[in-house]
């Protein structure tokens, strides 16, 4: 990948006389400062619930929404982390989550070993099957998932969301991972043939770890996916002990309006962990977002 | 998110690896023996994907409350949904996202990506850019409903963005911006611009590093201007990428459920009511089975003929390309 391009290209070109024009120019900055603005536009919702997360209500209603809190208040903060009992809904995210990103990938290489390596007959349909699952909106698969699940008993529980979103992401890492395939060298299996390994094999000993770093920003997709899912786990999980973090804050929402201070703590310590994923994974993520748009 | 062709593309000459299966000496189980690795994925794809697909198309064609058993009545509910004044509104507000989710997004992003690339990562530094790009591309990664809480109250009537209009001595502007239903489609447009602006950003900063500097560096020889450049060879390079953003966001936009239903729940008076939050409410809260069945049937449609035209036109791009 290009990535480690750019500086090694700016440095170069520095030299030039026209470069060096531009180089010190005045509208590079103008265009710099009208850029920051718009990044600064971008982050402002979340000074503002920074701002108003740490407030109390009467603080609020005296003060209003721009204000400047008159004491640090986290009674709110600590009042929605025990009401909705947080540390609960943490776990069943990271449970459905971290489910579906290992099944999912799992099952995306299984099926793009047989689509991309075995070359099965009909591929280009089954690929364009799975391209076309992953375009469907889930309110074409929603009540037919939610009658049956309530019929074998799986309504309200985290594995038929499991289940669900293992299928649904799995659909586009077939599609990605069956043209990464397609492009293995063939060598390699050759080789490994001639060794008498079986296709299982193949798979773990020669396809998964050449595989290894597509299958890590897989990973981190679903994972990230399938945290910020709603329409699913608001059908699938009615309960105070399965709901999902998105979901506990909507319905909260939903029952009663809650004061602006409590709706900003329940917003904060609801984005928290996914800030957080994304500092962690943000090469990642910008790399990887790049791979499924690279030819 | 990615390129359709990308699986057909590089197959398509089958020809020669075939011959190399036949020269291969592990031929016992031919191909065949792969198809057991699909067995998994295909099973599950049945149960979770296809059946429930065929059900909802099913239910399409029946009058059920979820209770009991569905009666058959044939097309009637899609005869209904054409008298559907809802149904019609939920249609028009989709172009409305798509404007807010595709068309803003991309050309907003195609000059914010040229000119974190071009301008501020060359001229300044690569890491500058970086980060920048980063506060763009953080609300792509957040729960969209969660965000949207946020926005909810930013724009209630004693949220923060009147508070932001008082502050700045704009405070005759204050208003009930998602009660009222003339403001309430606007604001939730400007919301989904927040929201989508990211990622036509980081997928086409990537895809400039792929152009070769050489053609900048010929072009400003020749005496072109930024903005020529960026018309010529910037638009030309990253076609690609543009098509795949254009059709992702449009089907996410055709798509969008939570933003719409944390912020407005389709109101007031359906000002701000999508189709699949139409669905939604039909299958859930008014207990009508098949006509939320038939509204996402119609959905479903319209996003298969989205999609398909989509990748044919990139198709004929890509041969007119060749062509040339």
């Amino acid at each position: 990948m290009a990535v480690t391009l750019t500086p090694a290209g700016s440095t170069a070109r520095r030299p030039r006389p026209a470069r060096d024009r531009h180089h010190r120019g005045v509208s590079r900055w103008v265009v710099l400062a009208l850029v920051t603005l718009g990044a600064l536009v971008m982050l402002v919702p979340f000074a503002f619930m920074l701002l108003n997360a740490f407030k109390s209500p009467g603080d609020y209603s005296t003060g209003g929404p721009l204000s400047w809190p008159s004491e640090f208040y986290t009674k709110g903060l600590r009042t929605y982390w025990s009401e909705v009992d947080f540390p609960l809904k943490l776990w069943n995210s990271t449970l459905i989550a971290g489910s579906v990103a290992v099944l999912g990938v799992v099952v995306s290489l299984l099926n793009a070993y047989a689509l991309g390596i075995g070359r099965v007959r009909g591929r280009l349909w089954i690929v364009g099957l799975f391209l076309l699952a992953n375009m469907l909106p889930q309110e074409a698969l929603i009540y037919p998932l939610y009658d049956a699940a309530k019929q074998v008993g799986l309504y309200n529980t985290r594995l038929a969301v499991i289940i669900i979103f293992t299928v649904i992401q799995s659909a586009f890492g077939t599609y990605l991972l069956a043209s990464v395939l397609s492009t293995f060298p063939r060598s390699l299996l050759e080789a490994a043939a001639l060794d008498g390994a079986s296709r299982w094999t193949v798979l773990w000993r020669v396809v998964f770890p050449n595989l290894r770093p597509t299958l890590a920003v897989l990973l981190i997709f679903f994972f990230i996916w399938t945290w910020n899912e709603f329409l699913i786990p608001l059908v699938m999980l009615i309960d105070n002990s399965t709901q999902t973090i998105p979901v506990a804050l909507a319905s909260l929402q939903g029952d009663r309006l809650m004061d602006a201070p409590t709706t900003n703590a329940g917003s904060l310590i609801s984005l928290v962990p996914a800030i957080l994923f994304f500092l962690i994974f943000q090469r990642t993520l910008a790399r990887g977002i790049t791979a499924g748009a690279e030819k | 998110m990615a390129l359709p062709e990308t699986v057909a593309g590089p197959r398509r000459p089958a020809t020669p690896p075939e011959t190399a299966v036949t020269r291969r000496p592990r031929r016992r189980g031919g191909r065949a023996g792969y198809w057991l690795y699909l067995l998994p994925g295909a099973v599950l794809f049945v149960l979770v994907i296809g059946a429930p697909l065929m059900g909802t198309v099913y239910f399409s064609l029946t009058k059920w409350s979820g209770v009991g058993d569905p009666t058959f009545i044939g097309l009637d509910n899609y005869r209904h949904l054409l008298e559907d004044e809802v149904f019609w509104t939920s249609f028009r507000n989709t172009l409305a996202m798509i404007v807010a989710m595709v068309v803003v997004p991309t050309l907003v992003g195609l000059v914010l990506a040229a000119v974190l690339f071009d301008v501020v990562g060359r001229r300044f530094r690569p890491r500058t850019a970086a980060a920048l790009r980063a506060a763009f591309y953080l609300p792509q990664v957040l729960p969209v409903v969660v965000a949207g809480i946020v926005w909810g109250w930013i724009l209630r009537p004693d949220g923060a963005f009147n508070g932001l209009l008082d502050a700045v001595g704009l405070g005759a502007l204050r208003h009930d911006w998602l009660g009222d239903p003339k403001t309430a489609l606007p604001s939730v447009m400007a919301v989904m611009i927040w929201v989508q602006i990211g990622y036509p950003v980081v997928v086409f900063m990537a895809a400039l590093q792929r152009v070769d500097p050489e053609l900048y560096e010929a072009a400003e020889v020749d005496g072109a201007g930024w903005f020529h450049r960026f018309r010529a060879i910037t638009l030309a390079q990253i076609r690609p990428e543009t098509f795949v953003v254009a059709l992702t966001c449009t089907i996410a936009a055709l798509k969008v459920f939570g933003p719409v239903f944390a912020l407005t729940r389709g109101g007031p008076e359906n000002a701000t009511n999508v189709p699949s939050y139409f669905a939604y409410y039909t299958f859930f809260k008014k207990l009508q089975v098949g006509y939320g069945s038939a509204i996402s049937t119609v959905l479903t449609l319209i996003i298969i003929v989205v999609a398909v035209v989509f990748i044919w036109m990139q198709n004929r791009s890509e041969r007119q390309d060749r062509g040339v």
